[in-house]
């Protein structure tokens, strides 16, 4: 009994004292996202945004190097906590990058307020509400959320398409909502409906849509997908084998390359669909190109050009490290003028200017993609338009967008 | 039980030793020390411990323990406050607190009606189908559970100016339930119910042809696990200030099964051995491994348990200290089976 | 029979019931019917869909529900087999451009896997069921892990054979048009296949159990282990044969499934409950309460999806409980 006592007093002592081991002079960043179970690809990502922006600055910023310090979540918010929680009062990091998903970042930005000294930057997650409703002072989103995304696809669908009438197939959390919201909130405005009983929210995870696709009604006009990765994957093989001809319509990760590169048949018939989202890969200009060809560059097991979900951590990394250059890495103040520079931030990535608003969040281009098919057989995503300056409100003023209520699956009403 | 010694002399001056280091451990330990691991470990030992009393006295494998835990979790943003406008009956803690454990305690009872009826074996299985049909009513449902979401915002009480979610009182009630658990089970695993139902586990039918009523001892099991992870889900709840579906998921249920084995099912203090090194490898496995084959590392850990020391990581213990001539940890806890026929002999038929 | 005799009330309400739905698949609806069910086509369409789940279903569930009832060993590393198969018939389909091919080796090589399991963890714990559980979820974690490192979290999609591809035309009318044509009902030609395959699964395990000497012997272990080891049969090799069949059977079903809907992390765990419910409900170590759990749990699954999708997910599991209370034992066991 008394040496494992003895054992475990002396182990955690050393845990306890090697928390301060790293020099004074460091600055300390924790970067927190999904590297376990089915979602560690999308995290492995994330961290190759990181390694980028960390990389461009050769690991320092302000005169004083910068060590990494990297944590895992399992995409639940309480695990995304306990990992934040581990790198600020355990590993004594003095900014975060962080987390991946919806339900994480909330939980972030509710830790957040009980860390006053630290500065959290939001990695890709994209839920409204960690911005929109009760913000928290030192959380900083420079990534564009769910749905802003979808700026501009509605009136693309009204005006340029001709739907009148859509029926909504959607996974049923948050994300999905906040897209379905981005997406009908203008559609309807301009004079679209969206029945309530045309709208299938499935769990997620269910791979079995052919029930879904069987009770999908016949009298509209096309059919809003917001489904993700192997989900999106077995509806369109499904959609196409029941049949299937009502065009479709794409949310941001609907049709995206990891679903249009799966391994199996090739889904012609999604030719022809459109989607928004924060990047968009076949975009000519130079600065997104220069982007990919650095992170093919760097990975060259990556992806074959970058998701979003390195493009939302590479954004948030760099801007807290052109803030730590603003104040020379003088963090002494508990990181407070560090974040009177972010507040005000205004910076060039690789897809246009952001800015914050009010509560912190980022202002930014969005981009219109429809699939088409390129000279060699394989379905990209061709760049119709970009919006630029899309804020969260999309538009409109805070208090009359506050009054659309929260996300769910029945906002907008639509009918 | 004819021991007549004092208190003192019959507990292991071991004993003595972790508990005076369990007190003053805030004082050595950083914050996160106290809470992340200190707090956390004796919530998910506490947990575990509650499938312990179902295992390893009742041999009833229940993979329904943070299912439980979660009832009584979910019972406290829904009936006290929570920042999500969902609900929030405003209950005092006083009210809310036992409330929330009753709640918990009645909902292990149930799963107990439901999964003991069958053989032993099916326990495992039907515990898990009503882990998981939970989890997924739990995310469906908007109008109780606030669905995907969950409540946040679940707000630990102020009163005698503390606020009890501050490392350091938060730390001590964790360790105070703990204490008062673990003393409860181990003494209760020898009084008359505890025996009875480890000889149910032994032999259910010479217990049911000697007149015992093998279900009602397994329900009744049911119900005071029940009440144990009901306080760690009340706990549970206040250490994260907020509860979703992931906190009740299936990985999460596998997560406890894995902490209690590798603990050692055959002492109460296995559970919270176990729930130390899963805790420490949770927070500290990413700086020596790569966190990507974390789960690799924890499935590892339990296959080695069970097929080389089925008691656990106690189990370990106890050989290591059998072979340097210590004496036992647990002296004079859980009597061989043939010592449990003797003590039913002389036993009142409950 | 028997039962027609013993229950003439009982067996002349699902006569009855029976009628109906065959009027109800051939009829055309009238208009009432329409208000009140809404569309034929997504009736008649979601009943196939939960036939042809039950039989991927049955598939999955057949071989746990072999082994639980020979050896008393709740193999919860089932739905791990049902992914390994997946995967591994998947590449093999890739690389040979064969289809039946990559089924083949599937259940093959799932049938390897089992037989070493049996012979080499599970033979050592010979009568510690519970110990044997806790093995199968050890090696369920840590397959899952392996598999995650091994193929990543891509979702992989088979190409069936081409003549299975596109939808088949029944001769069901699921509509009239204005003009007075009638429209037949069309349905994906592959998930009637899983149909086919399952039935033909379920005749075959029928046989082996019932006209083969290896299949008598099963039965008797089923019944009384020790006896059939007193006889001098040897138990082990019983064993072994049973739990091949039994994690060839999930291998097979990973790519029949994966065909039919696809391969991805989390599949181990969702065909794993598939299974638990499906044998829960029908009876644990019965092939016919596998038959019969499948096709409810499968309806359910598919009803619940089609025609209230927020709470289909929790309605499989109101079943189980629902059977667990009026018969514990499950609806074929004894």
């Amino acid at each position: 009994m008394k040496t494992r006592s003895k054992f475990l007093a002396s182990s955690a002592l050393a845990l306890m004292l090697s928390a301060g081991g790293a020099l004074a002079e460091d600055i300390k960043m924790g970067a927190i996202a999904v590297l376990e179970g089915a979602f560690t690809v999308l995290g492995e990502d994330s961290m190759r945004g990181v390694e980028m922006a960390m990389e461009e600055f050769g690991y320092s910023a302000g005169g004083k190097s910068i060590e990494l310090i990297k944590q895992s979540s399992d995409a639940s918010p309480d695990s995304a906590v306990r990992g934040a929680r581990k790198l600020v009062e355990q590993d004594g990091v003095q900014i975060l990058v962080g987390p991946l998903s919806g339900s994480e970042g909330i939980a972030i930005k509710d830790y957040s307020k009980t860390q006053p000294d630290v500065t959290f930057l939001n990695g890709v997650s994209g839920a409204q509400d960690t911005t929109l409703r009760d913000p928290s002072d030192n959380f900083f989103r420079f990534n564009t959320e769910g749905a802003q995304w979808m700026a501009g696809l509605g009136e693309y669908a009204y005006n340029e398409k001709g739907y009148r009438s859509m029926a909504v197939v959607a996974e049923d959390y948050s994300f999905p909502y906040t897209q379905v919201f981005g997406f009908l909130e203008p559609f309807c405005r301009l004079g679209g409906s969206a029945p309530q009983d045309a709208r299938f929210y499935v769990p997620i995870g269910n791979k079995d849509y052919s029930s879904v696709i069987a009770a999908l009604p016949d009298d509209v006009d096309a059919i809003y997908v917001a489904l993700g990765g192997a989900d999106a994957v077995n509806f369109l093989t499904q959609y196409e084998q029941a049949g299937g001809d009502l065009p479709l319509v794409g949310g941001s990760i609907t049709v995206d390359q990891t679903v249009l590169g799966s391994k199996g048949r090739v889904r012609d018939f999604v030719i022809g669909t459109p989607s928004a989202g924060p990047i968009s890969d076949t975009w000519e200009d130079e600065r997104w190109q220069a982007f990919v060809a650095k992170y093919k560059e760097m990975f060259p097991d990556g992806f074959p050009s970058p998701s979003l979900f390195a493009h939302g951590y590479y954004i948030n990394t760099k801007a807290a490290l052109l803030a730590l250059d603003a104040v020379d890495g003088d963090l002494s103040d508990g990181g407070a003028a560090m974040r009177e520079v972010l507040a005000s931030l205004e910076f060039e990535t690789p897809t246009g200017m952001v800015s914050l608003d009010e509560r912190r969040q980022a202002i930014g281009s969005i981009f219109l993609t429809e699939v088409t098919e390129d000279g060699d057989g394989n379905l990209v995503n061709k760049t119709i338009s970009v919006t630029e300056n899309v804020n969260q409100t999309l538009g409109v003023d805070y208090d009359k967008f506050l009054e659309y209520g929260a996300v769910s699956r029945e906002n907008p009403v639509c009918e | 039980m004819s021991d007549d010694r004092s208190l003192i002399s019959r507990v292991h001056p071991g004993w003595w030793l972790l508990g005076a280091l369990l007190v003053i451990y805030p004082w050595i330990a950083s914050d996160f020390f106290t809470y992340q691991i200190g707090g956390y470990t004796l919530i998910l030992g506490l947990i575990a411990l509650s499938l312990m009393i179902l295992a390893g006295y009742g041999g009833m494998v229940s993979l329904a323990q943070i299912t439980v835990a979660g009832v009584a979790a979910y019972t406290l943003p829904v009936f006290g406050a929570n920042s999500v406008d969902v609900l929030g009956l405003g209950w005092p803690v006083w009210v809310l607190y036992p409330f929330a454990i009753l709640i918990a305690a009645l909902f292990s009872t149930l799963v107990g009606l439901i999964s003991v009826r069958t053989e032993g074996i099916y326990t495992i299985m039907i515990t898990l189908a009503i882990a998981v049909s939970f989890f997924f009513f739990a995310r469906q449902n908007y109008v109780l559970f606030n669905g995907f979401q969950g409540f946040a915002g679940v707000d630990a009480p102020r009163f005698f100016g503390i606020y009890w979610r501050d490392p350091t009182p938060f730390y001590y009630v964790c360790l105070v339930t703990a204490v008062f658990f673990f003393t409860a089970t181990a003494y209760g695993a020898r009084s008359t119910f505890g025996l009875t139902l480890q000889a149910i586990r032994d032999n259910p039918r010479r217990m049911a042809a000697l007149g015992y009523s093998v279900t009602a001892h397994r329900v009744y099991a049911f119900f005071l696990s029940g009440i144990v992870a009901g306080t760690a889900g009340v706990l549970l709840v206040l250490f994260n200030g907020r509860v979703s579906p992931g906190t009740i998921g299936v990985d999460i249920a596998i997560d406890i099964l894995v902490i209690a084995v590798v603990g050692g099912l055959r002492h109460p203090i296995g559970p919270f051995v176990g729930a130390l090194a899963f805790v420490l490898l949770e927070n500290f496995a990413i700086d020596l491994i790569d966190r990507e084959r974390f789960n690799t590392v924890i499935g590892l850990a339990f296959l080695l348990v069970v097929f080389f020391s089925p008691d656990g990581l106690i189990g370990l213990w106890q050989k290591a200290a059998a072979r340097f001539g210590r004496k036992s940890l647990d002296r004079g806890a859980n009597p061989t089976g043939s010592e449990i026929s003797t003590e039913l002999a002389g036993a009142d038929n409950s | 029979m028997n039962s027609l005799r013993r229950n003439p009330v009982a067996s002349a309400v699902w006569l009855v019931l029976a009628v109906i739905l065959v009027w109800l698949i051939f009829a055309i609806w009238p208009e009432w019917l329409v208000d009140i069910l809404g569309r034929k086509k997504t009736f008649v369409t979601t009943l196939l869909n939960g036939l042809t789940l039950a039989g991927l279903y049955f598939l999955v569930a057949s071989g746990f529900t072999l082994v639980f009832g020979l050896m008393r060993n709740v193999n919860l590393a089932h739905g791990s087999m049902y992914l390994l198969g997946g995967y591994i018939g998947w590449e093999v389909a890739e690389a040979s451009g064969s289809w039946i091919l990559g089924a083949a080796v599937a259940f093959l090589a799932l049938a390897v896997v089992g037989v070493i399991l049996q012979l080499v963890v599970f033979q050592r714990m010979q009568g510690d069921d519970l110990r044997q559980t806790l093995v199968t979820i050890g090696i369920s974690i840590v397959a899952a892990d392996l598999m995650l490192a091994a193929w990543s979290g891509t979702t992989y999609q088979y190409q069936p054979p081409e003549v299975l591809f596109g939808a088949t035309e029944l001769p069901i009318i699921s509509a009239v048009r204005s003009n007075g044509t009638e429209v037949f009902l069309k349905y994906p030609t592959y998930r009637l296949t899983v149909l086919l395959v399952a039935i033909a699964v379920g005749v075959a395990l029928w046989l082996f159990l019932n006209r083969t000497k290896l299949g008598m012997m099963v039965r008797a272990g089923v019944d009384d282990r020790e006896m059939l080891a007193a006889t001098g049969v040897n138990v082990n090799l019983v064993f072994a044969c049973v739990f091949a069949i039994g994690a060839g059977l999930a291998g097979f079903a990973g790519v029949i499934g994966g065909t039919a809907l696809s391969i991805a992390p989390g599949e181990d765990i969702r065909y794993l409950l598939a299974s638990l419910v499906v044998v829960i409900v029908g009876g644990m170590g019965s092939v016919s309460g596998a038959a019969i759990g499948a096709l409810l749990i499968g309806l359910a699954e598919q009803f619940g999806l089609a025609y209230f999708p927020t709470y289909g997910v929790v309605l499989t599991f109101l079943i189980m409980i629902g059977v667990l209370a009026v018969r514990p034992q499950g609806i074929m066991g004894s």
